[in-house]
């Protein structure tokens, strides 16, 4: 308060006015970045994540590469090179079948990475229409449909699954894919509904009414982004439990048939002489559980950057 | 809080005969004939189809055996001669009750331990430290982890058996590998959680009276943060169930799970379908404890008889 | 001169975000003198939560950092205390009401509960002899059926009963000093009122001096004995409510009084908004923060922000170039619109 007594020099035109304010010049509003961009800078930020994201991709040209980059096939037995450790020509070695692992393991991993991607794709759409269903149209439909939703719900969808699989036959990737699938819709067509209710309150209304477009149109319009915005994490999430879900079934000798590979069937085929040719063991457990925590982080760090709360 | 329940009891109720009757029906759907694998003659089959009442039109066999469900009656095994499902049943629960039981009270609460500390010290080492333990529990499913331990505890090292059941020392390395998961599921729920709960107003509430850290943790923090926990203990429950399949048939347990393995390799319908009925039931139950338990955690359930919560 | 029982001097508060450093409190001083109210007024964003956050050590601590300044509160430094010794005051010797009494009540936990806790921590006493102590100020505060809403959960209250609860637990220990962050701000228009003279009656009844923090002119200008006006971390006016209500010179404080609508006053003067929007603090204007929005703005103000300079009363003093004695030599005393000497 002192300084003011100072003495201060003013310059001549100190007290001119300043034009008055308009309202452009005054909101210096903090820059605005859209909240894509905005989530894909706080996800790259998240180095774990980033990095995840990366052995993702290299997985993924691994697997559709790898069993082209030398001479073998995954399903042809040579005895003259039975367990044989990874070499120069078989690079993660042999089986007690003397078929190349390193064939086996991407051919693998394309069958579990397919059953894992369209495990995961295909109960979301069929959620998706569900609840989509279930919210548009309202009333006694919404609510049968709900009630069923709850009582599936409660049945573990391991057995249930066990069971499908039992009814078609084990063996075959679509079995799989179909007995996840029809165990798996229920959380998306839940999410969906909800969804839909929020859009039928706030836009269905003005914009349909005002514009003339069908309602279920802009549901539709509307809804894609904002699904995929809220359900990216659980997408993420859980195509490695149907990884896992799929090294489960072949363990209890309800995955895909032999010879075809998967990496639960490779894991399983070489647990039994794990103590004799850990290898054969550990390269396909290594596989899945990268894949698991690769897509695990990259889920987590979608959803810290989707999460405004959470970020610091 | 009694609507509350009642609605969710007879939610389960209608699950479980949805249940019951989805799994009489898929089973009748199921290819092959369990008795055509016997090496027995065509007659003799016929008897035991007779026997089995297999011959009956499927609506006379599936009111028989619901009405038998309802005594408590699930028939009687194919494979294993002159043993009843209830028998069997009564024989391994216990097995994989106190199998599962411990593995899930140790790992829940380490589960919660741990995600407790990754949130105190978010982003520092021990954050790092258990959520690398985490991570390997996702890494790490049972049937890796098993083979794993087995071969560097039992065989290498040699302090725990490779398998059996009976003692507290065969226990160890079965209730490890079947509650890691849950270890690293809790303690990266607990953590979300809990770092929500941390950013909340009323924690600030909390530090303004001048209540010390652990105050602010134990009264206002852990209580909260417990309430979204409490829900995924269900999938947890179910969680250590699905990892008894493998880890009973790796260590050679005599429990459920091996069992239900087992009916599967060897078509053994009745009993599938009873331990089917069994698990779905069981994880009914434990889903409605579940659920009383959350509305007894968070008042505000309690009185909408919605997960409002969150 | 009155008791000084707070005393903040030239504060200074930033927070590190991901965008840059954000200048919260920019060289703040105030002071409360024993039983008195004081008034700090601005608009959202402006500093005032976090100047007395600041004071109670509730930053967080991760992102929130003093940079500089003192704040002297019963003879002591509470910014250079460890957390033990903070940590024995808050509650207890200052104590603080928030905004929303929904958000800032625990929802798990039974209000009686909640407000025994903060006795409990502070006195060595029996769980029995707290309830005692918080039954009696419940009665204070008028809760109706305090012995049966003490076992109710928050959710259960009505709006009005919560802020009675946040006000309870805040006043159980009899603090030196109760800060109210809006405590009016998230109740309806009738709980307001009935909130505001609960507070001026506490005023009577308790030795205790409240800082009163707010966005609303109309709350403070029933409660206060003194007024600071903050804008973009700074305090533009300071002074006694009388000289703040009818002698205000700060043109920023004119377009705070104007925004308050008056039943009162039957002129039929239109409910003026101050246009545009407060500067971002990562980067704050040179000269003074409020220039782009004032209509008085001069070449000066750009430049250069004065340093609060002292009126004709008593410890009224504003930070503006209207009220420098140089201006004021060559053009005169510049006084609210339409607002003649006062009134």
């Amino acid at each position: 308060m002192e300084n003011a007594k100072e003495k201060m020099i003013f310059q001549a035109d100190d007290f001119d006015r300043l034009p008055p304010p308009s309202q452009t010049d005054a909101a210096i509003a903090r820059k605005q970045t859209t909240y894509w961009k905005d989530v894909w800078r706080t996800f790259k930020k998240n180095r774990t994540a980033a990095v995840s994201l990366a052995v993702i991709f290299l997985l993924i040209l691994l697997v559709v590469f790898g069993p082209m980059m030398n001479e073998f096939d995954y399903r042809t037995n040579d005895y003259s090179a039975l367990n044989q450790s990874p070499n120069a020509v078989h690079w993660f070695g042999t089986d007690n079948m003397g078929r190349d692992i390193w064939t086996r393991i991407w051919e693998g991993g394309r069958i579990s990475l397919l059953i894992a991607v369209l495990a995961t794709l295909i109960p979301e759409v069929i959620g998706m229409i569900i609840g989509g269903v279930s919210g548009y149209f309202g009333g006694w439909l919404d609510t049968l449909i709900m009630r069923f939703i709850d009582v599936l719900m409660g049945i573990p969808s391991l057995i249930y699954m066990i069971l499908l699989m039992l009814v078609f036959g084990s063996g075959s990737i679509m079995t799989l894919i179909v007995a996840m699938s029809l165990t798996g819709w229920m959380g998306s067509a839940r999410a969906t509904r909800g969804l839909v209710l929020q859009i039928k309150a706030r836009d269905f209304v003005t914009a349909s009414e005002t514009l003339g477009a069908s309602p279920w149109w802009i549901i539709v319009k509307r809804l894609i982004p904002n699904t995929l915005g809220i359900r990216v994490v659980g997408i993420t999430m859980s195509i490695p439990s149907v990884i896992f879900y799929e090294a489960f079934l072949s363990y209890i000798g309800l995955g895909v048939t032999p010879p075809t590979p998967s990496w639960g069937q490779l894991i399983k085929a070489a647990g039994e002489n794990f103590r004799y040719y850990p290898y054969q063991f550990i390269i396909p457990c290594v596989m899945v559980g990268i894949t698991m925590l690769c897509f695990n982080l990259v889920g987590d760090g979608l959803r810290d950057a989707l999460d405004p709360k959470l970020r610091g | 809080m009694g609507k509350y329940v009642l609605n969710k009891v007879l939610i389960a109720i209608a699950t479980i005969f949805v249940l019951a009757t989805a799994t009489f029906f898929l089973m009748k759907l199921i290819p092959g004939d369990p008795f055509a694998s016997l090496k027995t003659k065509a007659a003799v089959q016929e008897k035991q189809r007779e026997y089995y009442g297999l011959d009956q039109p499927v609506t006379v066999q599936y009111f028989r055996y619901m009405g038998n469900l309802l005594r408590g009656d699930l028939g009687w095994s194919l494979k294993k001669a002159g043993r009843s499902v209830v028998d069997i049943i009564r024989e391994a629960f216990p097995v994989s009750a106190v199998l599962g039981l411990t593995s899930l009270f140790f790992s829940v609460l380490i589960g919660l331990l741990f995600g407790i500390l990754c949130a105190q010290f978010r982003n520092r080492w021990p954050d790092y430290l258990l959520m690398l333990v985490a991570v390997l529990g996702i890494a790490l499913p049972s049937m890796v982890l098993g083979p794993l331990m087995r071969y560097f505890f039992g065989v290498q090292l040699k302090w725990l058996p490779v398998v059996g059941w009976g003692t507290v020392d065969k226990m160890i390395m079965p209730a490890i590998v079947l509650g890691l998961g849950t270890v690293a599921g809790e303690t990266r729920a607990m953590r979300a959680s809990m770092l929500g709960v941390m950013t909340q107003d009323y924690i600030t509430t909390a530090r303004a009276k001048g209540l010390n850290s652990a105050q602010v943790i134990l009264r206002h923090e852990v209580k909260n943060s417990l309430v979204p926990i409490v829900t995924g203990l269900g999938p947890g429950i179910a969680g250590i169930m699905m990892g008894s399949f493998v880890v009973e048939s790796m260590f050679l347990i005599p429990g459920l799970g091996r069992y239900f393995v087992d009916s599967i390799t060897n078509l053994d319908y009745p009993l599938i379908m009873g331990l089917t009925i069994f698990y779905g039931a069981f994880l009914v139950t434990m889903n409605l404890l579940v659920d009383v338990v959350y509305g007894l955690l968070d008042p505000r359930i309690r009185e909408s008889g919605k997960k409002g919560g969150k | 001169m009155a008791e000084k029982i707070l005393d903040v001097k030239n504060l200074v508060v930033t927070f590190d975000t991901y965008q840059g450093s954000v200048q919260a409190v920019r060289d703040v001083s105030f002071h409360v003198n024993k039983r008195e109210t004081v008034g700090i007024v601005g608009e959202s964003g402006c500093g005032k939560s976090v100047t007395i956050r600041t004071v109670m050590g509730l930053n967080p601590k991760s992102n929130g950092s003093v940079k500089g300044g003192q704040a002297f509160f019963e003879g002591r430094d509470v910014l250079r205390l460890s957390e033990k010794e903070i940590r024995d005051i808050l509650g207890n010797r200052m104590s603080m009401i928030f905004q929303d009494p929904f958000t800032f009540l625990n929802p798990t936990m039974q209000v009686g509960k909640q407000i025994t806790e903060v006795y409990l921590r502070h006195h060595k006493v029996s769980r029995k002899e707290a309830e005692e102590k918080a039954l009696s100020i419940l009665r204070l505060i008028s809760l109706p059926n305090p012995e049966q809403n003490m076992k109710r959960y928050p959710h259960q209250l009505s709006g009005g009963m919560r802020q009675r609860v946040m006000i309870a637990m805040a006043l159980i220990c009899e603090p030196a000093v109760l800060f109210a962050d809006e405590p009016t701000t998230a109740l309806d228009v009738t709980i307001q009122a009935q909130i505001i003279d609960l507070m001026n009656s506490l005023k009577e009844k308790t030795d205790t001096s409240i800082v009163l923090i707010t966005h609303d002119m109309g709350v403070v200008a029933k409660m206060v004995d003194r007024l600071y006006v903050m804008y973009a971390g700074k305090i533009v006016e300071q002074g006694d409510a009388d000289a703040m209500f009818h002698r205000p010179r700060h043109p920023y404080t004119w377009g705070l009084l104007d925004s308050v609508p008056r039943l009162d006053e039957r002129t039929k003067e239109e409910l003026h908004s101050i246009p545009g929007m407060p500067p971002d603090l990562i980067a704050p204007p040179e000269g003074c923060p409020f220039a782009a929005r004032c209509r008085y703005a001069m070449k000066i103000c750009q430049r250069q922000m004065p340093d609060a300079i002292p009126l004709e009363e008593e410890g009224h003093a504003a930070a503006c170039w209207l009220c420098h004695p140089e201006y004021v030599k060559q053009y005169g005393v510049t006084r609210r619109e339409g607002k003649e000497n006062g009134q």
